[in-house]
């Protein structure tokens, strides 16, 4: 009987973890197309759902499963199948540890961010797995910059988190929110400013977007490790590049803005609102980053990341530890 | 991938080898996102950095010349206006000119004027157009917005008098086009510019000049443009010389050199503006170049619509054109450089033979030069800011 209970459990949160992550996903297609139209002087989408072409996204969804599944003759075929799984994977997998709310939470592990890195990270695998299995140059020269990408970006993202982690002196997610609570403060006011700063910079070249969209480039490359990919194939890297955006907008609200946490309003009823609310404006945030800035280039990307953003972090550790010792 | 003894015995063959990195040959191109058309560079790569580039041309070529050797002069206005799409009227007029200078045609001041204004509003639309699509190449994508936005003011007015956007054919040889239709008694009635046109314009330039400002702060002073852009793509003047390029091109590595001021093909001594240069000759000096020839060509259409005569719109020729026998070479500062035509006639209703020297072909040549040594992203950064035309390096 409690096998079942279990596994009813389990297939529930299942359930309820696709329908939000794919919902949110949607949403902030449907908010990346209709910001960044507004900011272009142009109405974006409109005719679709009758009001305000609300249901783009899914008429977007629902033309790319009717068109043709297209392997390159040349593929390396169970790779390039499995990419885009992989690539999805990697970010649905992040959510496990993203708190809606004290207790809505899929599994709060003691590991929790470090997982949830760890697991943000195989996206990039998938980049790579695609990029060399499509037998494309373009793909190929895709996939290794977002490999060169994740080298450069890792690590500053870590070391954002690390100065997180020793002021809050945990790694549990709901710890983390629970020790901004104590404090009174989000982490972005209360000690964490440069650590925000640079893990919202590390999320933006880890989702490879503007303006650090090196793997995509679509003036340079064609679509990047993307070129080659087709139908729901193709729908999958689209979904998980929102979903990255969604899962790394919902860490950076947990690690700095408070999470769920907002005064004055109970965190057991309103903190998923909350917590949205906050992925909100970081999300917009990056749509707004995407229509305004150019590209940079590959080297200029590492050197900005080795020659500013690790000594940047190391330093912010250092502080953190200090202050943590000395107050 | 298939396991099994060869494969074994293929990785381990492999082993002692020491490893190989080949040079990897990067086809980009004729269809790509950023070649302006069906422009292929054969491009030998090493990871990122480029060995070698070698353009390969003709993907578009239409065989204007040998077209224009079976025409009459009326009827190849229409044609030649396609050679540099985004300067339709510009590359009409260095044409019409060499058929009235072998003519000995006096072309009316107000004809001449209408000219003026056109081609330089043709070289606005055509530098917006740079200006929009060189920070999409670059990965902005809203200045192309912007910059669009106030082009279709330009070409809306442009549309006004010549009846169309991109090729309007309205050169006629011994001034412009005369009315529309022209039944035996209107035949003295020239269709003029449309009512308000001189008004629309003032007002349409104001914006321009705004989207320019815009422009500058949006684009020219952003950290990551700059960085794409400045000590990029360097042509020293002494290449930009050797490979014949011209216009902004020429102008951004230094070189104060513009048709408009050394050539009289139309009265450009009128009016006072000014050829910008820039320092470097980086990518970052031939946008600001041609962000300030912008600027330059609204005094230049602000002043001619202010000082614009009244008169006739074409002087006058035989029904029949027959251009005597002789030669001629009238070069033009059209958008993209130096255009021009050498002209043969035999004393016939059609060329004998036109060579047209077009500025974008002669703007590329220097590619192999400019991008051996760099990389890949900056292949586009360079090709853009060349700001090319595939129909005016093909023909």
């Amino acid at each position: 009987m409690s096998i079942d209970g279990f596994w009813v459990l389990l297939g529930v949160k299942l359930l309820a973890m696709a329908v939000v992550i794919i919902g949110g996903s949607l949403v902030i297609i449907y908010a990346e197309l209709k910001v960044g139209a507004h900011m272009q002087n142009r109405v974006g989408p409109y005719y679709a759902g009758v009001r305000w072409g609300w249901a783009q996204p899914l008429a977007d969804a629902l033309k790319f499963l009717q068109k043709e599944d297209l392997v390159p003759a040349d593929a390396d075929t169970s790779v390039f199948k499995a990419a885009p799984m992989v690539s999805l994977m990697g970010t649905m997998a992040v959510f496990v540890v993203v708190p809606f709310s004290p207790k809505l939470i899929v599994r709060d592990l003691d590991l929790g961010i470090f997982y949830a890195l760890a697991a943000a990270s195989l996206g990039t695998l998938a980049m790579l797995m695609a990029g060399w299995s499509s037998a494309n140059k373009f793909s190929l020269m895709g996939g290794l910059r977002a490999a060169a990408q994740l080298i450069a970006y890792e690590l500053p993202m870590v070391l954002a988190v690390i100065g997180v982690v020793v002021q809050a002196g945990t790694l549990s997610m709901v710890q983390i929110v629970d020790a901004q609570v104590a404090l009174g403060l989000p982490y972005v006011i209360g000690g964490q400013a440069v650590g925000f700063l640079i893990f919202v910079t590390a999320s933006l070249a880890e989702l490879s977007r503007t303006p650090f969209d090196m793997p995509i480039a679509e003036s340079e490359l064609v679509s990047g490790y993307m070129t080659e990919y087709s139908g729901i194939r193709f729908t999958m890297f689209y979904l998980a590049e929102y979903a990255g955006l969604f899962a790394a907008a919902a860490i950076a609200s947990t690690l700095f803005l408070g999470g769920y946490y907002l005064p004055g309003l109970d965190a057991e009823v309103w903190g998923p609102f909350v917590l949205l609310a906050k992925v909100g404006v970081l999300a917009f945030l990056m749509i707004w980053f995407r229509w305004t800035w150019p590209r940079l280039r590959e080297d200029q990307l590492q050197s900005f990341a080795w020659r500013w953003l690790v000594p940047l972090s190391l330093a912010n550790i250092a502080a953190t530890a200090v202050l943590k010792v000395v107050l | 991938m298939s396991g099994g003894g060869a494969g074994v015995l293929h990785s381990e063959a492999r082993v002692s080898v020491e490893l190989q990195t080949p040079e990897m040959t990067l086809n980009i191109g004729p269809q790509h996102p950023s070649t302006h058309g069906v422009l292929r560079l054969v491009a030998k790569v090493d990871g990122e950095r480029i060995e070698s580039v070698e353009p390969v041309v003709g993907y578009m070529h239409r065989g204007y010349e040998k077209l224009a050797e079976v025409r009459t002069y009326p009827q190849l206005t229409a044609l030649l206006n396609r050679i540099d799409w985004t300067a339709g009227l510009a590359n009409e007029v260095p044409f019409v000119v060499a058929a009235e200078r072998l003519m000995g045609v006096e072309v009316p001041e107000r004809a001449q004027y209408i000219r003026v204004v056109l081609t330089e509003m043709f070289r606005i639309s055509a530098h917006l157009l740079f200006l929009s699509s060189y920070p999409l190449e670059l990965g902005a994508s809203t200045p192309l917005m912007y910059a669009l936005r106030e082009r279709e003011h330009v070409l809306d007015l442009i549309e006004g008098v010549t009846g169309g956007r991109f090729h309007p054919n309205f050169n006629r040889i011994g001034g412009v086009k005369p009315a529309a239709g022209g039944g035996k008694g209107q035949r003295s009635v020239a269709q003029d510019l449309p009512r308000g046109f001189l008004e629309q314009t003032r007002r349409a330039m104001a914006k321009v000049f705004e989207v320019c400002d815009d422009m500058e702060a949006l684009v020219r002073g952003n950290e990551i443009f700059q960085q794409r852009t400045k000590g990029v793509g360097i042509i020293p003047v002494e290449k930009a010389l050797e490979y014949g390029v011209s216009g902004p091109n020429l102008r951004g590595s230094g070189v104060r050199f513009d048709l408009r001021k050394v050539e009289d093909y139309l009265p450009y001594d009128r009016f006072d503006f000014e050829v910008p240069i820039g320092e470097n000759g980086d990518c970052f000096d031939r946008y600001v170049v041609r962000l300030e020839e912008i600027r330059q060509a609204v005094r230049i259409v602000t002043q001619a619509v202010d000082g614009i005569p009244a008169g006739p719109l074409r002087a006058r020729v035989p029904r029949v054109i027959k251009v005597p026998r002789g030669e001629c070479y009238v070069r033009a500062e059209n958008p993209k450089g130096e255009m021009g035509y050498y002209l043969v006639s035999m004393g016939g209703r059609g060329p004998y033979r036109v060579k047209i020297r077009s500025a974008s072909f002669s703007n590329i040549s220097v590619l192999p030069w400019l991008l051996e040594g760099a990389l890949v992203p900056d292949i586009i950064a360079i090709l853009g800011s060349l700001d090319f035309v595939l129909g005016d390096v093909d023909r």
